[in-house]
């Protein structure tokens, strides 16, 4: 669709924008309008901390990585100071991209490739060949001369980089508050206290919107109906097999099994939710809490942090984390999953794995698994996933119905923005996304930006 | 649950005491087609008890242990994958994808009698389809073949993607 077809019915219209969040319900439009994609892009991705990369992406200076947030292109550089920096990826002077590849090092400065335009890693305009030629010109107050525009703000918390494209905002303790306890927990399981992003992402296109594939991370009635193709099956089998009694579940049944589980599990494993569109499923258990002890690891966490402190990291088995708006992680597998939106109906989902480091090769061992079991576009849990999205977004063109709903377990008297515990099948945590869609894309929009 | 077949099919056969690259050959069409025509049992059967089906997800991968790949998967697994396309719940097979191999003359690489290695390297063009889509990969594929009971057996088959870092959709049944 040309922007010209578009018939402008939300931009400028922000009661119009909150209008399509209900207390048990949204509008389609959320999932299908491009004009509401747009606003997502210019608003709820400007004023809330997206997730750039990790640092361990870039350990020396010079080096680089390109992504997107929302719509934006970026580089993250590492400075020779050390400091990490978040640039748009785009020449003042013409435009042209300063890197295309996924990751690289750039030396000491980046250098356009279209007219040598040169830049220091933290952005700054470092020399333009043939400069006298605009002697006298006034370049020197031209936003070109400024050099790579860096973000609104960046912060780097225990290697995460997060960004803001906004200028002015919400701080970033402020925006994610306790839901970092999950962030924490993740790094806390090296003995090290430290993670390395292990080889490349997979990267899965999905034909939908980027919100549903976030729902789905605390979407905990699916599994058994979704995932019994895959995971029933699975179970089905290892159960129909000759085997030794009592000889271990592999690896891969270990990882895939739980999928299959019922109801009662999911309701008791708790969701919480946090302020600012953040929540997490498995507050005292998880689909993560039954994996085989690793030879070694226990050993490595007590030496580093004590028995009582290992105890309490490795006792949170927390499911999926989601850090609103795109962004999730699943703590005891060490695995980040980054919802990057394309179009209303096309989403690049990457799905990152890290290295406890100081760590036994196996706990990566179970993540690698992990990954290409669930995330691939070649995984059985993916293609059972990819099906749902799909029709969904298709089924959602039909204008027989105008909502979507999002009611189970809505008490009369729900606050929004605040931490609360509830039953595991809960959809709070898709509502508490939801008001906070509304709070961010509202935030510029009621300002007239 | 169906079982396993034992018995591989009769292009697997070997003539004499030990393959000729003739038999390879037909070994490598015979396994496309069996795919091309949905025939997993049979295609499960090609393989020996402790082999491996992999498809690197990065340009030149050499370890499949502890990065991701876009499949890594033992006979477990692979079943899995035959039963599940088969399932009467599996949605994303509602309608059935279907899928077509193109193979080019395969590279015999090895040819070690002693050792009972055998491999080879088939470029090929694999295209998948499902309702109006439609999707056309080039991959390289290695087989590393083995004579069990005078028939070839598969130890592994790695399957690479011309274009693996690409962003894919799905890719639902098997190269
Ligand atoms: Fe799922």
């Amino acid at each position: 669709m040309t922007a010209a077809t578009i018939t402008r019915r939300y931009t400028g219209n922000p009661a119009g924008v909150a209008a399509l969040i209900r207390p048990a319900e949204v509008h389609r439009d959320v999932y299908t309008d491009p004009e509401i994609f747009e606003l997502e892009m210019r608003h709820l991705f400007a004023n809330t901390w997206v997730w750039v990369g990790h640092d361990s992406q870039c350990p020396r200076p010079g080096d680089y990585i390109t992504t997107q947030i929302g719509s934006q292109p970026v580089l993250m550089v590492r400075h020779s100071d050390g400091q990490i920096h978040v640039l748009h990826n785009r020449c003042p002077h013409k435009g042209t991209k300063i890197a295309i590849d996924a990751a690289g090092n750039t030396g000491k400065f980046f250098r356009c490739p279209y007219h040598a335009w040169s830049f220091r890693t933290d952005g700054c305009l470092l020399a333009i060949p043939l400069r006298k030629g605009y002697e006298g010109t006034g370049l020197e107050g031209s936003e070109a001369a400024q050099g790579l525009k860096p973000v609104g703000a960046v912060h780097n918390y225990r290697g995460f980089v997060f960004a803001r494209l906004a200028p002015r905002g919400i701080g970033f303790e402020d925006y994610f508050g306790a839901a970092l306890s999950s962030l924490d927990n993740m790094v806390d399981r090296s003995p090290e206290g430290r993670l390395e992003v292990a080889g490349p992402p997979l990267r899965y296109l999905h034909r939908c919107n980027w919100k549903m594939l976030v729902e789905n991370q605390t979407d905990t009635c699916h599994p058994m109906v979704a995932h019994e193709s895959s995971a029933g099956t699975a179970v089905r089998i290892w159960e129909s097999m000759e085997k030794p009694p009592g000889m271990p579940k592999p690896m891969a049944m270990e990882v895939i099994a739980p999928f299959a589980s019922p109801y009662e599990f999911f309701e008791t494993m708790g969701i919480r939710v946090w302020p600012n569109g953040h929540g997490h499923t498995g507050v005292h258990r998880s689909i993560h809490s039954d994996y085989s002890a690793v030879p070694g690891y226990w050993e490595a966490m007590v030496a580093a942090h004590g028995e009582d402190r290992a105890r309490a990291i490795l006792g949170e088995n927390r499911h999926n984390t989601v850090y609103f708006p795109n962004c999730m992680i699943k703590g005891p597998i060490q695995l980040l999953r980054l919802f990057k939106p394309l179009a209303a109906d096309r989403t690049l989902v990457e799905s990152w794995i890290f290295r406890l480091v100081g760590a036994p090769d196996m706990l990566l061992e179970r993540t690698a698994m992990y990954n290409r079991l669930i995330n691939a576009p070649t995984s059985m849990v993916g293609h059972d996933d990819l099906e749902m999205y799909e029709r969904a977004q298709e089924g959602l063109m039909s204008d027989g119905l105008q909502w979507v709903n999002v009611q189970r377990l809505l008490s009369e008297d729900e606050a929004e923005d605040v931490e609360a515990v509830e039953n595991g099948t809960t959809e709070r945590q898709m509502r508490n996304q939801f008001a906070a869609w509304r709070k961010f894309m509202l935030m510029s929009m009621e300002q007239g930006q | 649950m169906t079982a396993t077949v034992a018995e591989p099919p009769a292009f697997a056969r070997i003539a004499g005491a030990q393959p000729s690259q003739e038999d390879l050959h037909d070994f490598l069409y015979g396994e496309a087609r069996l795919l091309d025509e949905g025939r997993y049992d049979e295609w499960l059967a090609l393989f020996t008890p402790d082999a491996h089906y992999w498809m690197p997800l990065d340009w030149g991968q050499t370890d499949p242990r502890l990065v991701t790949s876009l499949l890594y998967e033992d006979m477990f697994m692979l079943r899995l994958r035959v039963e599940r396309l088969r399932g009467a719940r599996t949605f994303s097979q509602k309608p059935k994808s279907r899928c077509h191999h193109v193979l080019s003359r395969p590279f015999v690489d090895l040819m070690d009698h002693e050792a009972n290695l055998y491999r080879t390297v088939t470029p090929m063009h694999y295209v998948e389809t499902r309702l109006d889509d439609q999707f056309l990969l080039a991959v390289t594929a290695r087989h590393d073949l083995t004579v069990a009971e005078g028939a070839l057996r598969i130890r592994l088959k790695r399957v690479d993607i011309v274009n693996c870092d690409a962003a894919f959709g799905n890719i639902q049944l098997l190269p």
